[in-house]
């Protein structure tokens, strides 16, 4: 089993997602303009998608048992 | 277009090539070399999420309304980040206790209840079957759009069985039945299944890929073409946007994330897999974040091929849900269109065989088989069975039940199509499915974390939140389809507006699916929790309720075995047990069965079985594993005497229970702390073996070194009386040779008794301030004499400042400086020798060094330098000192709690140092064993 330590990190990183897909700050990147081309707020969904994952992968992937 | 042979070859193809996958699986488990125990096997598994909805659907959705098709993945990802906490219990509960769907999963923690499996069964068949339709709504349009020639509308004209999606359904359920029900196995699980489901995950991410990339970069010159190409559209720009021009309804995101948060965990086949088919927890480690990863890869792509259709087909030419099929025969890549089409035929494939296989499994188990036990035919003679004597058993029974529910669940889906499908989207249709899993939510979840939770609170939660998702999503769906009266949607039942089964109560400004997901989920969580603390829980209720929520406390395995407490009280007999195993799984495994337990419990054979309360468990969760907790319960109870427990008993039993795993816990650190202790004793031991030896070497080493003058003394006064003619001159310095050898004698006996007098702790010290900048002086005075006559120089380099004085006995230090001195005298060069003697302070304390310009100290001897009798090799001079300087030096600084070293890299010669503390903190000073018995 897992210690406290990493089973507090993954809540955190719970919350931290959970609040970055919701209302208010979802809307933050509602705005109009573009990323490298492409419209920012698909591409901030996606990459801030992608950050949780990695911080996700990190934090279970080193966590102790 | 593509000709319907092809496309039908195709398909059948490549189901063919799954069904070898599957083989070639089974195969290599029956041989124990296992494909699935792998954790990227396990997270490619859970991509049976991504279905057919995903594969065409996300595109219909994204085209019609931008990034709105991302909660449904946005949620499941924040799922799999508590994954590690709450699936993981799960697949705990369901090994422990050989769960093997939701339904048994619920019936079983709320006391074995037959009514609640049945209706969980109920709910999933029911709830599952707009998803089941789905899927064969995308395989059929799919199938259209390839067959079609561009530009003709589809056609779907002749009666029933000139429909394809009959066929299809059909097809479908022929090869579940393959898939899953070939055998039966009390854990439920399907390795080749599994095996073919990773290798659909992957076909289906390849082939949407493929096509992604085609529309993106061949169609289009890149995303930021493409994405510039939209924006310059002011129709298409604002569906990119997160409000769309009216106000953003924050509500349904809300809903569409924590709904699909739910099904993820909750939806039949994806508890099949996750739960069920996991070989070993661990692997959820790598899943939790595998599984998401491959849910963001498979929908990079989704937006491009959207707005890719979009701006490729005039409004209303294609359907949205099509567009990777429609794109790439549009650009005439009948190849690419065919390799998408075998995609999206894995994601809808995928999704019903492990969605059939779980649920029909709930329908033998937790509907068809409660029933059938209570006939009479089954409860009355159970030894004249004639399905005992059978080396299968029922398994022939179970399995035929099993096949017809997977046909029955495919035709269902297909009258849904029939009925509801075409007026639908389709992700419309999936999240109807969607919401009906969320209400195992509360139930689920209270029953892992909340010992509270009674059953009739998950009864009427559950049938509460069931008949208001009927009424305000499920009917609904089926009026607007025009198959029926749409007055009552429009209008309310008999005209009563407030029953309007999309506005419940004059509930307005929410959208149909999260108006309905509040009013079932308020009624369901309200009532379980409220009836829960409405009344007491019941004995069995309280047992189950211990068993699950504290599954990691309270059960632990050994060797196979579960050590969590038994409730259950009774008598029962081996013969009556074993029989009734063998009736429903077969004569064979029930004596295998029988003799691992008795392998468990350390029992010689099947023979010497006590028939205790942990047998009648042990009979009872593997008879669970194949007929559902419930139903194995009642055919326990039919062949066993049992005694009702009441909520005290329980109470007693977790008691004993935890007060034996408190005795074995006490007896493991007992016997730890023993082994521990055997372990100090050991070592201890050895060093005194070793002292022994040293003290045998010490006294070995002092004789020897006494013998030699004494030899020589002896042979001079041999000589000498022998020869009383011996000439005056020679007399005499035989004689020198005598009183010089006596004084070395008596030199080596001083200092053996001065070491063993510090060793043993009975030396007097004399301690006094000393000021070291004096004694160094004095040393330089005594030795320079001894020095000139080698013909060395002595160099004394002390601090400019005055150093402090320290505590300690002057002699004694003096007495190591004469010996490090001298040491140094001895190995300087015959010519050009040098002696350095270094003061040194610092704020710990102070260093005094010796240098020389010898020969140095070889490697090898450096870290012997300083051990009793052994001397620095000169070839120059032969040993002449004792061997006990160094050592006694050393005693006596480390008396004054400093340390004496050798200094390493001191360049050519060799440099011996010591450093003493101003404030000495301890006298670092054991008695040693040598010393005390050369006392």
């Amino acid at each position: 089993m897992f210690n406290a330590l990493t089973a507090q990190r993954l809540v955190a990183t719970f919350i931290c997602g959970w609040l970055l897909f919701s209302f208010p700050l979802l809307a933050l990147f509602d705005r109009d303009t573009t990323l490298f081309g492409l419209p920012l707020f698909p591409a901030a969904l996606f990459i801030v998608w992608a950050a949780l994952i990695a911080l996700l992968a990190w934090v279970i992937e080193q966590g102790e048992e | 277009m593509l000709s319907p042979p092809l496309v039908l070859g195709a398909s059948f193809a490549y189901l063919l090539l799954l069904f070898m996958v599957a083989w070639w699986a089974d195969r290599r488990a029956f041989v124990g070399r296992s494909v699935i125990g792998n954790a990227w096997v396990y997270a490619l598994s859970m991509g049976v999420y991504c279905t057919a909805w995903t594969y065409f659907g996300s595109v219909g959705r994204a085209a019609s309304g931008g990034v709105w098709f991302l909660p449904i993945y946005l949620g499941p990802t924040l799922a799999m980040v508590v994954a590690w906490m709450v699936v993981r219990k799960m697949i705990r509960i369901a090994r422990t206790y050989r769960i093997t769907s939701i339904a048994d999963f619920v019936a079983s923690r709320y006391g074995k209840s037959p009514l609640l499996a049945g209706l969980v069964t109920l709910i999933t068949v029911v709830g599952i079957i707009p998803y089941i339709a789905l899927q064969l709504k995308a395989i059929a349009s799919g199938y259209a759009v390839l067959t079609t020639p561009l530009g003709e509308s589809l056609s779907a004209g002749g009666g029933w069985w000139r429909d394809g999606t009959l066929y299809v359904a059909l097809a479908l359920a022929g090869f579940t039945m393959i898939f899953g029900t070939r055998h039966l196995d009390t854990t439920e699980r399907h390795e080749g299944m599994v095996a073919a489901i990773a290798f659909e995950s992957i076909v289906k991410l390849v082939a949407f890929i493929a096509v992604g990339v085609f529309v993106t970069w061949v169609i289009f010159e890149g995303p930021a073409d493409l994405f510039g190409r939209v924006l310059a559209e002011p129709k298409l720009k604002s569906l990119l946007g997160l409000s769309q021009g009216g106000n953003f309804p924050y509500a349904q995101w809300f809903a569409l994330t924590l709904l699909s948060m739910l099904s993820v965990i909750f939806l039949p086949r994806q508890f099949q897999v996750m739960v069920v088919e996991n070989v070993d927890e661990r692997h959820l480690k790598r899943a939790a974040w595998a599984f998401p990863a491959y849910m963001l890869a498979i929908n990079v792509f989704v937006l491009p091929i959207a707005f890719g259709g979009l701006l490729h087909f005039a409004p209303g030419t294609a359907n949205a849900d099509t567009f990777v099929l429609s794109l790439p025969l549009a650009e005439g890549q009948n190849l690419l269109a065919l390799a998408a089409f075998i995609g999206g035929l894995s994601a809808a494939t995928g999704m019903v065989i492990v969605e059939a296989i779980a649920v029909s499994t709930m329908v033998c188990n937790d509907l068809v088989m409660p029933l059938l036990l209570r006939t009479s035919a089954f409860r009355a003679r159970p030894a004249a069975d004639k399905s005992a004597a059978m080396p299968t058993g029922l398994t022939g029974l179970l399995l035929g039940i099993r096949r017809v529910a997977i046909v029955g669940i495919l035709l269902l889906g297909y009258l849904y199509y029939h009925l509801a499908g075409e007026a639908y989207a389709l992700v419309s249709i999936g999240l109807i499915s969607f919401a009906a899993v969320a209400q195992f939510a509360p139930a689920m979840l209270g029953g892992m974390y909340w010992k509270g939770g009674t059953r009739e609170a998950a009864l009427v939660g559950l049938l509460a939140g069931f008949s208001l998702w009927i009424y305000t999503l499920m009917l609904p769906s089926i009026a607007k389809s025009g198959w029926w009266v749409t007055d009552f949607v429009s209008a309310g039942p008999f005209g009563i507006t407030l029953l309007k089964p999309e506005q419940l109560l004059g509930l307005t400004g929410l959208d149909n699916l999260t108006h309905s997901l509040f009013w079932s989920l308020l009624a369901n969580v309200g009532l379980y929790v409220g009836v829960s603390i409405a009344h007491r829980p019941s004995a069995a209720e309280t047992s189950q309720a211990l068993l699950f929520v504290d599954v990691f406390k309270r059960v632990g395995v050994e060797g196979g075995r579960q050590d969590g407490p038994v409730f259950w009280r009774g008598r029962a007999k081996v013969a009556d047990l074993r029989a009734l195993v063998a009736r429903f799984l077969g004569g064979e495994r029930a004596r295998r069965l029988f003799d691992d337990y008795a392998r468990q419990t350390g029992q010689a054979g099947s023979g010497q079985i006590v028939p205790d309360a942990r047998l009648v468990q042990y009979v009872e969760t593997q008879l669970a594993g194949a007929i559902g907790s419930a139903s194995a319960r009642v055919m326990v109870a039919s062949v066993a005497e049992e005694e009702t427990l009441d909520l005290d008993d329980v109470m007693r039993i977790l008691d004993e229970a935890s007060q034996l795993r408190a005795y074995s816990r006490e007896l493991e650190e007992k016997s730890q702390s023993l082994q521990r202790a055997t372990a100090e004793l050991r070592a201890a031991n050895e060093q005194l073996k070793s002292l022994d030896r040293l003290k045998d070497d010490f006294v070995s080493s002092v004789t020897h070194e006494l013998r030699t003058p004494l030899t020589s003394i002896r042979a001079l006064s041999e000589l000498m009386v022998d020869d009383p003619e011996m000439p005056k001159e020679e007399r005499q310095r035989f004689l020198g040779i005598v009183v010089a050898e006596t004084e070395r004698l008596s030199r080596l006996v001083n200092q053996v008794l001065d070491l063993a007098k510090i060793e043993s702790g009975n030396a007097q010290w004399h301690d006094t301030d000393v000021d070291m900048r004096a004694l160094l002086t004095q040393a330089a005075q005594t030795t320079s004499e001894m020095l000139r006559e080698r013909g060395a120089t002595l160099l004394l380099s002390l601090p400019k400042h005055d150093v402090p004085t320290i505590r300690a006995d002057a002699d004694r230090l003096m007495q190591v400086l004469l010996n490090m001195l001298g040491n140094a005298a001895k190995f300087v060069p015959a010519e050009g020798g040098r002696v350095e003697l270094r003061l040194l302070t610092d704020a710990d304390g102070l260093t005094v060094e010796v240098q020389d310009n010898g020969p140095g100290v070889p490697a090898e001897q450096r870290a012997l330098i300083f051990e009793k009798f052994r001397q620095g090799e000169n070839l120059a001079h032969p040993p002449s000192g004792t061997g006990l300087g160094l050592p006694i030096s050393r005693q006596i600084v480390e008396h004054f709690g400093g340390r004496m070293e050798l200094r390493a890299d001191s360049g050519p010669g060799a440099c011996f140092a010591f450093t003493l503390p101003w404030t000495r903190t301890a006298a670092p000073h054991a008695p040693r064993a040598v010393a005390t018995s050369l006392e």
